[in-house]
């Protein structure tokens, strides 16, 4: 566990991604097999304890230190892993010698809910506080230490010199600890057959659109649907459903799994119809009932029923399309749409637009809340993994923007603990000279300047008119325009709103607290239509 | 709770400072006063325009460096005692904190109440030890306490930072600590360790350090980064204020660690956040275990818990049934590169 408590510690203090690169390649190249793979797995986040879950953790320290001391610790620290890697006591009487990566995963993975908290316990036991620290973040699988999957990946790749498409590619195919990966990475053993094995495959992304003026003749255009973006992975029957990062979520979806019968690959949006919006596509607030389930219930199926609006396509049977121009892959992907099963996918259809203006125009107008805003994709775009500049591009709607008042802040995790940087802010029921009242109508947690932070961070801590744990609820003095993508009705707010992705836009000191936007204001900004979608049966 | 003694009427807590009402002195008021009593030149405690000021002889000179000569008052060495009005005396007690830090012990008519101002229980070549104390309140500073914060040996920290210069020899070693008290102790504890080389300062350290060898702190030899081109800077350890860390002068050095010698580099994510490669857990301030101790160990009728993280220690005398309250001082809060 040292080699990787150190690798976690020196992650953590170097900010350059080269830096962490070379690190991870260090480790990745140096450390024997099986350690490096388990390292890897939780780097990538592909590992999961069932018997340990964070509560355990919390559990586990109650029982030993003061509660309370625990709490104003963590609320401190801003990390419960790390809180409880310095407050662990030291164990009575002699322990056995600190476990190796290996021996860790072992015990914590043959851990029942029943033993699970001893199991974790004993290796508290053996450890130091960097090791303390890096088991907790190896057993409950959430590392936050700023090295994402697509990192750890890049830094195989740099590692053992091999190209990170390919292991991309394979990844998916791969069981920690990867020994397969590792054999072919180090030439010990040919690159492992993954032809009949549904695996991800990269996605192609979108940059946003700024300046550029795009010409209509090189470029189609195509709503950018409000869901989920979606990979259908079709080979030797088994079927298999990717989100964006290639976490397989073919449990939460089995109808649309189950009704797509055709072997090959296909990139779309996953969305939820609205029996409200005549059988059309729903907001996000309703596909939000779908995702993250283990288990779907029929009625949810029925309630919620799932489709996927067909954007690409990469391979048709076991042919590989991707190095085929967009508008070839297009013709292809019609072709393979006629085939399918009409009620659970349809394809997004190009926009017809005679100019960039009128286009612009088409944008503007656009408020149903399934768009997001237009997708413009070169026409002869081949399917490059990633987001690859000139070639496609996104085209948000402009967000809307509401004046609103800062009521509560609440300190940050990781980055940002020991900083008020969670805000919840309110709207008035009335104008306040009438006798309204402020209600909160969202939080936010982005969208401000580093400098920004630690102005509002000052701001919260010098204006604290009353704490609640680690809630503080400050004068309602300052008014920040926050920006969101749409409003939706809601029976869980007491305003009986709910912002969609609310971001903090400016900061308004100049504006007065009385002068920040009415409820009523934001209520009429509901779009047509989402009305229907107040998930009231929730 | 205990039946405790009432609290006497000659010292009241205000959100200004400490104040003796009978006589009209105040102890590290935070605003201009007449009267002042002070344990120590960190400007939390110690600020300019005061009429008389009564402290040691070293703290004076500090004062002095920083804000301009007091009006009057006077130097009081430590363990002398002074009559300051009401009957009520003041005598002057190591506090360990920095050179010159005093805890002033208050007594008037068989009451004892002491103010420790910030203190540490560890040793620090640069200043006495701190006494402890018998009295009936203990007015203590609570900085670092949650249980989450233990400082290492200090001699393991000093061993990181030479390894760390060992280890990079194409680079500077840049380690920010508050040009009061940190820089002289880590300056202190890098000879202790056998380091013999130049050691190079910013600007802002300039003085300080001068009138710490002037009070008979040796800090071996020490040169403005100014004498030298910073490109040659290569493999040597200079000190300066945690600001000018990230700052154009910083960036000037050769590929410069950011070192940070602090009790709060005990957070990984405190030194994530001050952009720091190399947090170095040194702290001038009792640790969690070092304040618990201190109160067993003086075992006053009753505790006042000045600026820090008072609700752990709030908490942790009233699981134990010690009396203790939390004072709201004004000021205290922002002077955590000090610690």
């Amino acid at each position: 566990m040292d080699r990787f408590a150190r690798l976690l510690t020196d992650l953590i203090y170097t900010r350059s991604r080269n830096g962490k690169l070379a690190l991870l390649a260090d480790y990745l190249r140096t450390v024997p097999d099986p350690d490096r793979g388990w390292a890897l797995a939780a780097l990538t986040g592909e590992i999961d304890f069932p018997a340990i879950k964070a509560g355990i953790v919390r559990t586990l320290i109650q029982e030993r230190v003061d509660p309370v001391l625990f709490a104003l610790s963590r609320d401190f620290v801003g990390d419960t892993a790390e809180t409880v890697s310095l407050m662990w006591p030291a164990p009575q009487g002699p322990v056995r010698a600190a476990p190796g990566v290996s021996e860790a995963v072992a015990l914590l993975a043959s851990a029942s809910r029943g033993t699970g908290k001893s199991v974790l316990a004993g290796l508290l036991d053996r450890l130091d506080e960097d090791g303390r620290f890096a088991l907790l973040k190896l057993a409950t699988g959430a590392l936050r230490i700023g090295v994402s999957a697509r990192l750890a990946k890049t830094a195989f790749a740099l590692g053992f010199d091999v190209a990170v498409e390919e292991v991309e590619e394979l990844w998916h195919a791969m069981r920690p600890p990867y020994a397969e990966l590792f054999a072919w990475a180090t030439g010990a053993a040919p690159k492992p057959d993954i032809s009949m094995v549904p695996v991800f495959r990269p996605f192609m992304l979108a940059n946003p659109l700024e300046d550029e003026e795009i010409d209509l003749r090189d470029y189609a255009a195509e709503w950018k649907w409000d869901g989920i973006r979606i990979q259908i992975v079709s080979v030797g029957g088994a079927t298999r459903l990717f989100s964006r990062g290639g976490e397989d979520i073919t449990a939460s979806f089995p109808d649309v799994a189950e009704a797509f019968d055709h072997e090959g690959v296909l990139d779309g949006e996953l969305l939820v119809r609205g029996t409200h919006q005549g059988g059309e596509a729903a907001s996000f607030n309703a596909l939000q009932q779908r995702l993250g389930r283990k288990t779907v219930s029929g009625s949810l199926k029925a309630d919620y029923p799932a489709f996927v609006r067909l954007y690409d396509i990469l391979l048709d049977g076991a042919e590989d399309l991707r190095r085929l121009p967009w508008s070839e892959r297009r013709v292809r992907l019609e072709r393979v749409a006629g085939l399918l099963d009409p009620s659970a996918f349809d394809i997004s259809a190009l926009i017809e637009a005679e100019t960039f203006e009128a286009l612009a125009e088409m944008r503007v107008q656009a408020r149903e809340t399934d768009i997001e805003g237009v997708m413009l994709k070169r026409r002869d775009s081949l399917y490059e993994p990633g987001r690859k500049a000139g070639l496609w591009f996104k085209w948000k709607r402009e967000p809307l923007t509401a004046d609103c008042v800062l009521m509560y802040a609440q300190q940050g995790s990781g980055k940002r603990s020991g900083l008020y940087s969670d805000y919840t802010f309110g709207c008035w029921t009335a104008p306040e000279a009438e006798g309204g009242v402020l209600l909160p109508v969202g939080k936010a947690y982005s969208g401000f300047s580093d400098e920004e932070l630690k102005w509002l961070d000052s701001f919260v801590r010098k204006q604290t008119t009353g704490r609640f744990g680690p809630v503080r609820e400050v004068e309602k003095s300052l008014v920040l325009e926050v920006a969101f993508d749409a409003v939706n009705p809601s029976t869980r707010h007491k305003s009986g709103i709910a912002m969609r992705f609310p971001r903090i836009s400016r900061i308004r000191r100049d504006k007065p607290a009385s002068e920040a936007d009415l409820i009523d204001t934001l209520r009429r900004m509901i779009a047509a239509g989402a009305k229907a979608d107040d998930t009231s049966k929730v | 709770m205990p039946i405790g003694p009432e609290t006497p009427r000659w010292i009241k807590a205000e959100r200004e400072g400490l104040h003796l009402p009978t006589i009209g002195w105040w102890i590290d008021p935070s605003r201009a006063v007449a009267n002042a009593l002070v344990t120590h030149g960190h400007a939390d405690h110690a600020r300019g325009g005061h009429g008389e000021v009564w402290a040691t002889a070293a703290t004076r000179d500090i004062i002095d460096l920083r804000y301009g000569t007091p009006a009057g008052g006077g130097d009081v060495a430590y363990g002398e005692c002074i009559e300051i009005g009401d009957s009520i005396t003041a005598t002057f007690l190591p506090a360990g904190h920095v050179l010159g830090s005093a805890q002033i012990l208050l007594e008037r008519q068989g009451e004892r109440i002491i103010v420790t101002g910030d203190y540490k229980r560890r040793a620090d070549p640069t200043c006495p030890p701190f006494v402890p104390t018998p009295c009936d309140i203990l007015i203590t500073e609570a900085t670092f306490a949650l249980p989450i914060f233990t400082h290492p040996p200090i001699e393991r920290e000093i061993a990181r930072l030479l390894a760390a210069r060992e280890a990079n020899p194409e680079r500077a070693i840049l380690v920010g600590a508050y040009a009061l008290g940190k820089a002289q102790r880590v300056i202190a504890e890098l000879r202790r360790a056998g380091y013999a080389e130049t050691i190079w300062l910013h600007g802002a350290m300039t003085a300080m350090c001068l009138l710490y060898e002037r009070h008979g702190v040796a800090l071996g030899p020490l040169a403005p980064v100014s004498e030298t081109a910073r490109g040659e800077l290569k493999g040597e350890i200079v000190i300066c204020p945690p600001s000018a860390l990230n700052s154009v002068w910083a960036r000037k050095l050769p590929d410069p660690i950011n070192a940070v010698a602090s009790g709060w580099m005990r957070v990984r994510q405190r030194a994530v956040q001050s952009n720091v490669e190399l947090p170095l857990i040194i702290s001038d301030h009792c640790d969690w275990n070092e304040l618990t101790a201190t109160i067993l160990e003086v075992a006053p009728q009753e505790t006042w818990i000045t600026h820090g993280r008072e609700d752990a220690l709030l908490h942790w005398c009233a699981m134990r049934q010690i009396r203790a309250r939390a004072l709201d001082l004004v000021g205290r809060e922002d002077e955590d590169e000090a610690a």
